[in-house]
C-alpha cells in the first residue's frame, strides 16, 4: 500500500500547531470517524466575530493530526463568516496533497471545526 | 539509529544464504528442464533441495512444490484440493485467523458454490480442537488452520488438529510461513496433509515458497504450461531461490536452539521495561502459546498509525492492525477474532525480533517508544 505523506504533512504531524485543551471555550465539538474510528475535539474562542484562537485533541492517525494543525492554523484570526467555508480541498491542496485513503482525514477535520463554530452559534444564540 | 522490528512482515536476506544464491544467477544458470550439461547439473542441484528441505519437514521429497512464496501455496493447496476433489465433498474449514492468501482463497471457493465455514479462535487467538470438532464433519474435505499467527504469534496445536480432520476423512492443512524456525515441524509425526512456506520469513529470499503436498492428494493447479512439479506448478525452476530458501531453512534448524534463545531474551526484556515503564499496556494473544519473536502490544488512548509513524522517523519500523493504516478502513481481522473491543482496535503495535537485532537497538526503542506514547497521549481526547 502506498502511504506516501508530503513532507509538510510529517512536519505538522510531528510538531502539531494549535494542539492541547482550552479552558472555557466559546465553542466545543466532538467528532469521530465510524470507518476508522477516529477522533477530533475543537475548542474556539472567538472576539469581535472573529477567531481568535483555536485549539485540537486528537485520537487519530498522522494525518488526523496534521490536517487538523494545518486547519487550525490558517482559520486563526478569520471571521467567523470566512472560517466557516474554509474547505477540506484547501486543506488538501496547503498539504500537497494526502494519500487517496486519507483523504477522509481532512473532511473529517473540517467538519468538526464546522461544528465547534455551530457550537459556538447555538451559545450565541441562547444568551442573547 | 535504524531499528528493524518488522521480522513478521518480512526478514533481511542472510549474507550467507546470499552467497549461496549467487553462482545460480551468474554460472550455473541452466534450466532444471534442459537435458543438456547445465540444465542437468540445476537439474540435480534441484532434487537435491527438495531432499533437503524434506528431510527438516520430516516430510517426502517428491512432496515439496516450489513456488513464489506462501501466497500462492496457500492458493494452490486451498483452491486445488477443493477443485480436485469437489466430486467427493464440497466442505471446507479454515480459521478465522488466516492470512488474507488463505482467507480469500476460500471466499473466491464459498463464491463459486463450496460450503466454507470458520472455526473461531479463542480470546488468547488460539484455535482449540474443541472448536473445530464442533463444525467439522464428513462432508469436509479439507482443514486449514495456521500453525502461527503472522500478526499475534500464537501457536496452534496442529497435531491435534490433523488428528480431528482425518477422524473424519479431511485433509488438513497448514499455513506454516510464520512457523520457522520456532516449531520442530515434523509433517509425518503431526499427521499434516498439506503445508506452505515462504522463504522470506526466515532470512531467505522473496518470491519463493514451498507447497508440501503429501502424494496421493489430488490438487488442480494454479499454473500450467511446461508441466514441472509433477504438472502441479509450471514455470521455469527459480533455482536462486529455491537453493536459498532450501539453504536458510538448513541454517535456521541448525542455529535454532540460540536462536530461540536470543530473540525470546530481547524480547522479553523489551516487554518487561516497556510495560515497567509506560502505562497502560495490554499484550494481544496468549503469551505462553506464542513464538519468543512477536509481541503485539495495546496502547489504550492512542493510535497505532500515530504510533508507527512516529517512530518510523525515529528509524524504527514495526507494524500495525490499526484500521487507519489499511487501504479499506478495516482494523485487523485477528484483533477483531480474538475480540479486543471496537475502542481498542486500533490502538496495536506488533513488534517483530529476529536475527539480526541487538540489544543497544532495542534500548534504543525502548526510549524512543516512552517518548512517542508520551507525545501523543499528551493530546488524545481519551483519557
Ligand atoms: C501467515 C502467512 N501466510 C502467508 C503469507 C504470505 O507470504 P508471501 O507474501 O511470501 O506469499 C504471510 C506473509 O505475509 C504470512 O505471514
Ligand atoms: S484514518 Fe481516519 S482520520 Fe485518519
Amino acid at each position: 500500500m502506498a502511504l506516501n505523506y508530503s513532507k509538510k504533512t510529517i512536519n505538522h504531524f510531528l510538531n502539531p500547531k494549535n494542539i492541547g485543551e482550552m479552558k472555557n471555550p466559546d465553542g466545543y465539538s466532538q467528532i469521530g470517524n465510524m470507518l476508522c474510528g477516529d477522533q477530533l475535539n475543537f475548542f474556539l474562542k472567538v472576539r469581535n466575530g472573529k477567531i481568535k484562537d483555536v485549539k485540537f485533541l486528537s485520537f487519530g492517525c498522522a494525518s488526523n493530526i496534521a490536517t487538523a494543525s494545518l486547519l487550525t492554523e490558517k482559520v486563526k484570526g478569520m471571521t467567523i463568516a470566512e472560517a466557516k467555508k474554509y474547505k477540506w480541498e484547501t486543506v488538501v491542496a496547503e498539504l500537497g496533497g494526502l494519500p487517496s485513503q486519507k483523504i477522509h482525514c481532512s473532511v473529517m477535520a473540517v467538519e468538526g471545526f464546522r461544528k465547534a463554530i455551530a457550537d459556538y452559534e447555538k451559545k450565541q444564540k441562547h444568551s442573547r | 539509529m535504524k531499528v528493524y522490528l518488522d521480522n513478521g512482515a518480512t526478514t533481511r536476506l542472510d549474507p550467507r544464504v546470499l552467497a549461496k544464491m549467487r553462482p545460480y544467477l551468474t554460472e550455473k544458470y541452466g534450466n532444471a528442464s534442459a537435458i543438456n550439461y547445465l540444465g542437468q547439473a540445476a537439474y540435480l542441484d534441484l532434487m537435491e533441495a527438495k531432499k533437503r528441505v524434506a528431510k527438516l519437514l520430516g516430510g517426502e521429497p517428491a512432496g515439496v512444490i516450489f513456488t513464489s512464496g506462501a501466497t500462492e501455496a496457500n492458493n494452490l493447496i486451498i483452491k486445488g484440493v477443493a477443485l480436485a476433489n469437489q466430486a467427493k465433498r464440497k466442505k471446507i474449514i479454515i480459521s478465522n485467523i488466516e492470512h488474507p492468501c488463505v482467507r480469500e482463497s476460500a471466499n473466491e471457493l464459498a463464491r463459486a458454490g463450496f460450503q466454507v465455514e470458520f472455526v473461531p479462535a479463542n480470546s488468547e487467538g488460539l484455535v482449540t480442537p474443541e472448536a473445530l470438532r464442533k463444525i467439522i464433519d464428513k462432508e469436509t474435505i479439507l482443514v486449514s488452520v495456521m500453525a502461527v499467527n503472522n500478526e499475534i504469534g500464537t501457536i496452534n496445536d496442529i497435531a491435534a488438529l490433523a488428528k480431528i480432520a482425518h477422524q473424519y476423512g479431511a485433509y488438513f492443512h497448514t499455513d506454516a510461513a510464520q512457523a520457522i524456525p520456532y516449531l520442530k515441524i515434523d509433517i509425518k509425526k503431526m499427521g499434516i496433509d498439506l503445508l506452505s512456506l515462504s522463504g522470506h520469513k526466515f532470512y531467505g529470499p522473496k518470491g519463493v515458497g514451498v507447497a508440501y503436498i503429501k502424494k496421493g492428494i489430488k490438487v488442480k493447479p494454479l499454473m500450467v504450461g511446461g508441466g514441472q512439479e509433477n504438472n502441479l506448478r509450471s514455470g521455469t525452476y527459480n533455482l536462486p531461490g529455491i537453493m536459498g530458501l532450501t539453504f536458510a531453512l538448513e541454517l535456521a534448524y541448525k542455529e535454532r536452539a540460540a536462536y530461540l534463545k536470543r530473540v525470546k531474551a530481547l524480547r522479553d526484556y523489551f516487554w518487561q521495561r516497556i510495560n515497567q515503564e509506560i502505562s497502560g499496556l495490554k499484550i494481544n494473544g496468549s503469551m505462553t502459546k506464542r513464538i519468543p519473536a512477536n509481541l503485539n502490544v495495546q496502547f489504550t488512548s492512542i493510535e497505532g498509525e500515530a504510533i508507527l509513524m512516529d517512530l518510523s522517523h525515529k528509524g524504527i519500523c514495526v507494524s500495525t492492525g490499526s484500521a487507519c493504516s489499511a487501504a479499506n478502513l478495516q482494523a485487523s481481522h485477528v484483533l477483531t477474532a480474538i475480540g479486543l473491543s471496537k475502542n481498542l482496535l486500533n490502538s496495536n503495535i506488533r513488534f517483530s525480533f529476529g536475527r539480526f537485532n541487538t540489544k543497544a537497538e532495542i534500548n534504543y526503542t525502548i526510549k524512543a517508544l516512552k517518548e512517542t506514547v508520551k507525545r501523543l497521549r499528551s493530546f488524545s481526547p481519551i483519557k
